[in-house]
């Protein structure tokens, strides 16, 4: 942890631009640019500041980052980015990406990103990281030299594809279910908290209308007058208040919405194990197969029902030499197949031990910002009663005087 | 000067000085606020009645008092709604210069709504209640013949039916005529109150449909709710370290329904009623001010028919004179009555407000 990147330096998404520029299909369009700012941390030094870097970066580079990372890295939980479309909205938030609210958040789950990566004690070694942050130009063509599109295993695309796996580690297994789970329970969760804010909001923005009433009613009141105007007043902040409490509530949706994307970068590391543990299964058949068929050749047995063994059978045998000659070509086969088994083998375990490490990592790093989320959830709902004690004390204390 | 008060005091109405003497007198025994009070009424202890014809429901009404005009000390007598309307009828015929209290509706208003609830029938007996009180608390309603036997009768229907074939008193009923007369000048202050009663039922009916309003939407909030603590416990159901405070939250989630519910309820029963009665209020206040502009009109009338006629001083006079005590009697019960009801007015309202105030209190506090 004493190498990781963000004690080193101090990295901040400052701003958000709207920018027009023309894009690979030379299209003309609207996008939004990031502001990265970086700054060393002199660690002995007090009072001396560092100078700023900074550079400008668009959303779709930051999922090129991450998709480098992905592949790069198969045994890590990458961390996500901040959703690229606005989801579970509540019928008050625009769900346009261009809106101001929608910018501010995502440049906040932006930055959010790279601390996280940044904090992360084997991702932030990486280069191509570094380089994201420190230069600006020719980093697209970096990324792309390093041919980790190709590495990229295709099968892992098919979120649904199901691997026969003849032997599956039940750990994997039950950490697929539980992200699987996870990711439901908690869209079910913002799903419904989206229509609880809608229906809360409603309740606010009602009580408004007493304040107009009060207002028009102390008009022909002589003693209730004075009372009822400021009792009115009161419903109006009462109303208003509702705002500012459900924007910072927002906060809260965001970072349960992080751990729902994390669920799913959990998800894709053990569908890595997944198929690493089928390739490796059909290596060893294959190797199986290949042994057997080699010890049918040598010693004319014939084990197993082969098209082969039976044409062989009809139309004559082959001669010794062609005998000779393909079992050569088979024990060539079983040994680079047995090196592959081995490597593959050895592969797998170093995956599952990195693997399980930061998966330990991250269900603490989890267990520890959920505490933390639900704590601050519950502090903004009192908050929020305590608003409401204090408004309704203040129009009983109106009342009283009428 | 065949007027006098129920309670058999002459009252010399000829003269201003009378009217605000009336006044006084009507305000003092408002300043004596309960302290030597000689009427007590309570209605309680509601029961359902089940007979081959209907089924209904009866209220108990108990009275003590120290009054010379009442028998006993003590009575507990068994009325139903249907009584309490009987009374209402017979106050308004006796005293028509006066403004009698409201009863709550007759009929129930959402079809949805059960007759024989527990909550319709409470609701319906505080109202019953305040309806007696208010009577109760009225210098002059309170020694009301009527209200004395609705109070004291074992048998009022034995007493209902003998009302109905007597021919109505002189004293007792004031004739007025139907649109006949045009009125020619309303006092301003009676204008100004009539104003004043329409805004105000205005309002009322606003805040009524706003109050009704926010308990819908609570309720519907509260639906969403009633989903929203239950996701958080299966969550806790899938983690370890976490699953407490998960839980927690859960079950703080289902508190918050709980005291929901509670405020809406109250707001349902304590609040939204006592709306609903000063609208009445305003209501039957509204006809006392016509009958009191008909009754000018009619002096008026009168009064310039006798300006016309050069003959004929001496019969017309009583009767003009006659009209004019009745419209300065009305003038006068009028303005005490509205006093009266301003100040009750405030004091309801102030409760209600900060009951209303309190309640939201509570319920943050919860």
């Amino acid at each position: 942890m004493e190498d990781c990147l963000a004690k080193k330096m101090e990295i901040t998404v400052s701003e958000a631009e709207k920018r027009t520029g023309r894009n690979a299909m030379n299209i003309q369009e609207t996008y939004t640019a990031y502001l990265i700012e970086t700054r060393a941390v002199e660690s002995q030094s007090e009072g001396q500041c560092a100078p700023v870097d900074s550079l400008w970066r668009r959303y779709s580079e930051f999922e090129l980052l991450r998709n480098y990372l992905l592949v790069t890295y198969p045994h890590i939980v990458v961390p996500p980015l901040p959703e690229k479309r606005a989801d579970f909205v509540w019928h008050k938030l625009s769900a346009d990406n261009m809106d101001p609210d929608f910018v501010e958040r995502r440049r906040i789950g932006l930055e959010n990103f790279l601390l996280r990566v940044a904090s992360h004690p084997v991702l932030c070694q990486d280069k191509i990281f570094y380089s994201f942050l420190t230069q600006e130009g020719g980093w697209k063509e970096m990324v792309n030299e390093t041919g980790f599109q190709l590495k990229a295993d295709s099968r892992l695309k098919a979120l649904n594809a199901t691997f026969r796996v003849k032997n599956p580690d039940k750990r994997f297994t039950e950490l697929k279910h539980y992200s699987d789970e996870l990711q439901s329970v908690i869209s079910h969760l913002l799903r419904v908290r989206a229509r609880v804010a809608d229906r809360l909001y409603g309740v606010y923005k009602v009580h408004g209308n007493y304040g107009r009433v009060f207002s028009e009613w102390s008009a022909i009141e002589k003693e209730m007058g004075d009372g009822l105007q400021s009792a009115g007043h009161h419903m109006d902040v009462y109303a208003a208040s509702i705002d500012d409490i459900l924007e910072e509530e927002e906060h809260y949706a965001d970072q349960l919405k992080e751990y729902l994307f994390y669920a799913e970068a959990l998800r894709a590391v053990c569908r890595k194990h997944e198929l690493m543990q089928y390739d490796l299964e059909m290596a060893a058949q294959d190797l199986t197969s290949k042994k057997q068929q080699c010890e049918e050749l040598a010693t004319g047995t014939v084990r197993t029902f082969s098209l082969k063994g039976m044409t062989s059978k009809l139309f004559g045998q082959e001669s010794p030499e062609q005998r000779e000659a393909k079992i050569k070509v088979l024990e060539e086969q079983i040994q680079e197949g047995e090196e592959q088994l081995k490597s593959k083998n050895l592969e797998g375990r170093d995956f599952v031990k990195s693997a399980w490490a930061d998966i330990e990592r991250f269900k603490e790093q989890k267990n520890h910002d959920l505490k933390e989320a639900l704590i601050s959830y519950a502090v903004m709902q009192i908050s929020m009663c305590k608003k409401g004690i204090q408004v309704w004390t203040n129009a009983k204390e109106c009342f009283s005087k009428m | 000067q065949d007027l006098s008060l129920p309670n058999g005091t002459p009252v010399d109405t000829s003269s201003p000085a009378s009217s605000s003497s009336l006044l006084n007198r009507l305000q003092l025994d408002d300043d004596l606020d309960g302290e030597t009070r000689d009427l007590f009424v309570t209605v309680d202890d509601p029961k359902k009645h089940v007979c081959t014809m209907e089924t209904y429901i009866t209220y108990r009404v108990t009275t003590k008092t120290t009054r010379a005009e009442f028998d006993l000390p003590e009575y507990s007598v068994r009325r139903r709604y249907q009584d309490f309307d009987w009374l209402r009828n017979k106050l308004e015929e006796s005293q028509p210069t006066h403004l009698i209290p409201p009863l709550p509706e007759k009929f129930v208003v959402k079809g949805v709504v059960d007759r024989f609830s527990e909550e319709f029938v409470e609701t319906r007996r505080k109202a019953l209640d305040k309806f007696l009180k208010r009577i109760t608390d009225h210098p002059v309603l309170s020694f009301n013949e009527h209200f004395n036997v609705f109070l004291t009768a074992k048998d009022l229907n034995a007493y209902k039916k003998q009302g109905m074939a007597l021919l109505s008193k002189v004293g007792e009923s004031v004739k007025y005529v139907t649109g006949g007369y045009k009125l020619r000048s309303r006092p301003l202050e009676f204008a100004a109150i009539g104003e004043y009663l329409e805004t105000f039922s205005l309002k009322l009916g606003t805040i009524d449909r706003i109050a009704q309003r926010i308990i819908k939407e609570q309720l519907e909030y509260l639906v969403e709710l009633r989903e929203y603590g239950p996701v958080y416990s299966t969550w806790g159901g899938l983690e370890v370290e976490l699953s407490e405070p998960l839980e927690g939250v859960s079950a703080c989630i289902g508190n918050c329904c709980t005291a929901l519910e509670e405020l809406s309820e109250d707001m349902t029963e304590d609040f939204l009623p006592v709306l609903r009665e000063y609208i009445l209020y305003s209501e039957s206040m509204k006809n006392v001010l016509k009958k009191r502009d008909q009754v000018q009109a009619e002096y008026e009338a009168k009064l310039e028919a006798v300006a016309l006629r050069k003959e004929d001083r001496q019969k017309v006079p009583a009767d003009v004179e006659k009209c004019q005590d009745q419209v300065e009697c009305f003038n006068a019960d009028l303005k005490a009555d509205m006093e009266r009801w301003q100040n009750n007015k405030r004091q309801d309202f102030r409760q209600l407000l900060m009951g209303m105030a309190d309640k939201n209190i509570q319920y943050y506090e919860k």
